[in-house]
């Protein structure tokens, strides 16, 4: 049984344009999958559906969402909420601005065990405290009482890291996590998530719009177009034999790891006009 | 040292301020046509009566002179004498100050939880017809000044429906004695709740016409500043936290929300103070304002005099505070 | 956006109907007075003391809207009220606007000691109360029309040089004004046709503001019985007696307070109304 289900969801705008289109995609638990598109393609708005943030301007108008089993859609508001604080978490995309700039660290790290979860403020200092060594920061208890402008992007992104996983959640979601980062920062940061990932066996949907990373961090991976699912694959074979036209110059575009320098392939025009055309198929059979 | 030398300079032009106003004032109220002393005396006076008075007061010399010795006299801690009351012009002012004081503070207080808490409906409902109401309501309490605020909650709460009172600051009925000035505090401490109800239903309706202007202005900028806030990232966290939207509202928007709000309600809180002149008038309120608006008609120099000058002290004041306030506060969030 | 939002952008257009419909009703009501008028406005007849307004028990249909304490007519006191009102909205205002703009943009263009010196005194005016420094300034010069403009023009001045001068810094600081320069344009020439027509928009809209408060600053004074002599009819005069026999005649104070809530409003309207218009932004 899959820990994280998603079962035909669908995302329009206000005015009817869709962002998801009947996306199904399943994360079994401790897994690690990829998800990858070029900006656009609907990839976070994946996460942020089933985190429950999806910006004003888009409706999900169908389909299910399942975690651990449980119809988030069903739930009434207020137990979705504390359903997904307690079993789900998100690493953002950008440490400088994903922390409140007013409120020091260790509030932040362990506000939802006491205010969602219930636990006594001692016992999740405790647990902070041990997050904290665990994503390798140096003097927990100092940092603990520091105020975000105090620390640099590469703590930022280890603490909320360390606080993604406070809950013990079994499903994090990572949103590019490491794209605002230094490129040397990078690296750091990849292996801590996989890292973590692997002790804490949490299942991990890793958005991304870099192939290179992909083979680092995950098992399988969906690639997405235009809000679409265009393949749906594990790593070795994709890297293998891309099934999807699309899929093959995508991979072709992104630069290789052993030739950083290489010569680069953007996406053929002629790809291009393909996969639209069987987008738009899709939407006519949607609509139909 | 930059900010040691910043608040020097402050301090120095809030002096330079000062003064300027004492001198505005002084040579104002010295070509006041109507004779003060004529008016103290008894018809029939001779011209001697009147000469030995002005000599009394100071009135027969020039007025850079009469400055002068009123400045001196100032820094010793004389404000002079009253013409019309023949008591001491500090005594009067500390009388009455307490009673203005106590009546700012309290619709400061009304004006930040009315404000505070539309501008926090508000967004919590953005882009609904409740947010729509509460822009419509705020922009009709900011364009009206107090003085019809005041005049129809008398009609309203006072007449129609009389809840509360209209005129004074306590019942003397009540018979209670106060040994400060500081009523409500007073009645406070010493626990006496009927007491500390009775000056409520006193102040508050001239507190709330003064509130209502103020709490409007806090609304809007602090509306708009937690709009912007709610789009910023560590928001969307919150939500995937587990937490409701009044308490992402409140926990998280509020204190990054808050300080372009708190510098304004510094400097709007001098224009609540002035306000309390004629709303002081208008509820028959035994304050600063009131007895200032006496004096001017009753052409009392120095009384007018040492009442302008406690005016301008608190509004100096009151700014020198906030722009520490903001100094202290600022850095914290600046790197942010 | 079909949501409430959208609503509230289409009220603009007739909150500025509405607002203006009334002041041209006070308009007309200022300049035919004389004709409309029922009554004498000084008329007393103490046999018709505190008649109520037509609706309630006990009405006389001469006194539409009723009498006051000493039998006077109350919507012919309303009428001769708003004369006025509205004059010294217009004089008042518009010579705090001239002063204070003027003071404003030599601050905020020409700088150096002229902004100095205008800086500070706006200072010392922020330390008065203004309504005290009002009362003081009448005390000084007498009651009268003529008093109570140069004393709203006194007080409130800095109300303009304080935004005048701030947009014209902004204004002054931009490439056009270089550009000038550099083309051998004279500094009165730039401020008066660079500078200037970039800060109208805000000057028009401080303007209607202002005459809403001079109207407000006109009812205190008459208020605190210093206004113009006493045997005039003026909105603030009729709310002061309309306060002292509130409990026996509520009407004397319900119609002026009314009156002016509208006038004060509608000026700050059409304020707000003109600063959309005018914004090319909003535009």
């Amino acid at each position: 049984m899959s820990y994280l289900a998603i079962k035909d969801l669908t995302v329009r705008l206000k005015n009817g344009v869709p962002l998801l289109r009947k996306v199904s995609l399943e994360v079994e638990a401790g897994e690690v999958r990829a998800l990858v598109g070029e900006s656009g393609a609907g990839k976070s708005m994946i996460g942020k559906a089933v985190l429950g943030i999806l910006p004003r301007a888009a409706r999900l108008t169908g389909g299910k969402i399942l975690l651990d089993g449980e119809d988030l859609l069903t739930l009434p508001p207020k137990a979705r909420r504390e359903r997904i604080g307690a079993k789900a978490a998100l690493i953002p995309q950008d440490p400088l601005t994903a922390l409140n700039p007013s409120r020091r660290i260790g509030p932040q790290i362990i506000d939802r065990l006491v205010d969602i979860l219930g636990w006594k403020r001692p016992k999740a200092e405790a647990r902070a405290l041990e997050l904290l060594d665990e994503v390798h920061i140096q003097d927990p208890g100092r940092v603990m009482k520091s105020y975000p402008h105090e620390l640099s992007g590469g703590m930022r992104q280890r603490i909320l890291i360390a606080s993604a996983f406070a809950a013990e959640p079994k499903l994090i979601i990572a949103d590019e996590p490491t794209t605002a980062l230094d490129v040397t920062v990078q690296k750091q940061i990849l292996k801590l998530i996989r890292e973590m990932q692997e002790r804490h066996q949490t299942a991990l949907l890793f958005v991304t719009h870099d192939l290179g990373v992909v083979s680092k961090v995950s098992q399988t991976l969906t690639v997405l177009y235009a809000g679409k699912v265009i393949e749906d694959t594990n790593v070795r074979a994709f890297f293998e034999a891309p099934a999807h036209a699309y899929s093959q110059a995508l991979l072709a575009a992104t630069p290789k790891y052993t030739d950083p320098d290489g010569s680069l392939m953007p996406v053929p025009e002629s790809i291009i006009t393909a996969v639209e055309q069987e987008v738009a198929a899709f939407d006519a059979q949607l609509n139909g | 040292m930059p900010f040691v030398r910043a608040l020097l300079t402050r301090f120095a032009t809030t002096l330079v301020t000062l003064l300027g106003a004492a001198i505005i004032v002084f040579v104002v109220i010295r070509i006041v046509p109507g004779n003060p002393i004529a008016m103290m005396l008894p018809p029939g006076a001779t011209e001697a009566d009147i000469d030995r008075l002005k000599t009394l007061y100071g009135l027969d010399k020039s007025i850079p002179e009469q400055f002068w010795i009123w400045l001196v006299n100032v820094l010793q801690g004389d404000f002079g004498t009253s013409i019309t009351s023949r008591q001491p012009v500090f005594d009067l002012v500390t009388g009455r100050l307490p009673a203005t004081l106590e009546l700012s503070l309290m619709a400061l207080v009304i004006a930040i939880a009315l404000g505070g808490t539309a501008a926090l409906t508000a967004t919590l409902y953005r882009g609904t017809k409740v947010e729509g109401g509460i822009d419509v309501a705020g922009g009709v309490a900011l364009s009206l000044p107090d003085f019809l605020w005041g005049l129809a909650l008398i009609l309203v709460l006072g007449v129609v429906w009389p809840i509360f009172h209209i005129s004074g600051r306590v019942s003397p009925s009540l018979g209670f004695d106060f040994q400060s000035n500081f009523y409500l505090l007073e009645a406070l401490v010493r626990l006496r709740f009927d007491v500390v109800l009775d000056l409520l239903g006193h102040m508050l309706l001239p507190a709330i016409a003064l509130a209502i202007p103020l709490a409007a202005i806090i609304l809007q900028l602090l509306k708009q500043s937690l709009k912007e806030c709610m789009h910023d990232d560590y928001i969307t966290l919150a939500r995937t936290k587990g937490y409701s939207e009044t308490s992402i509202i409140t926990r998280d928007a509020l204190p990054n929300a808050i300080l372009p709000t708190l510098t304004l309600i510094g400097v709007q809180f001098t224009f609540l103070i002035g306000g309390t002149v004629i709303i002081e008038r208008l509820f028959s309120y035994e304050g600063l304002g009131n007895m200032a608006i006496d004096a001017v008609i009753n052409r009392d120099l120095p009384l007018i005099q040492g009442i302008v000058l406690v005016f301008a002290l608190l509004f100096t004041l009151v700014n020198l505070l906030v722009d520490m306030t903001y100094a202290a506060l600022n850095p914290r969030l600046r790197h942010a | 956006m079909p949501d409430a939002r959208g609503q509230i952008r289409r009220l603009p257009g007739l909150r500025l109907w509405l607002s203006g419909g009334w002041l041209l009703l006070l308009v007309l009501a200022a300049i035919f007075a004389p004709m409309i008028s029922p009554h004498d406005p000084l008329e007393q007849d103490l046999f018709a003391a505190r008649l109520p307004p037509f609706w309630e028990q006990g009405a006389d249909p001469a006194y539409l809207l009723g009498t006051d304490s000493l039998g006077r007519d109350l919507l012919s006191r309303m009428l001769y009220g708003a004369r006025l009102a509205l004059t010294v909205a217009l004089v008042a205002g518009t010579l705090t606007c001239l002063v204070g703009a003027t003071l404003g943009l030599i601050a905020g263009y020409y700088r150096g000691w002229a902004d100095l010196v205008i800086s500070r005194l706006v200072d010392i005016w922020m330390a008065f109360p203004p309504v005290l420094f009002a009362i003081l300034l009448i005390a000084v010069l007498g009651t009268g029309l003529t008093s109570i403009i140069i004393a709203i023009v006194v007080i409130d001045w800095t109300r303009f040089s304080r935004v005048v001068r701030a947009e014209a810094m902004s204004q002054g600081a931009m490439d056009y004004v270089a550009s000038a320069q550099v083309a051998g344009r004279s500094r009165l020439g730039i401020a008066l046709a660079e500078i200037l027509p970039n800060v109208l928009p805000t000057i028009v809209a401080l303007l209607t503001l202002e005459m809403g408060i001079a109207v407000i600053v006109e009812a205190i004074l008459s208020f605190v019985n210093l206004s113009i002599s006493t045997d005039q009819p003026t909105w603030g005069g009729m709310i002061a007696e309309g306060r002292t026999s509130i409990y026996q005649a509520w009407w004397v104070l319900v119609f002026p307070l009314f009156a002016l809530f509208l006038t004060v409003l509608s000026f700050s309207q059409l304020g707000e109304g003109l600063k959309d218009y005018f914004d090319p932004v909003l535009r």
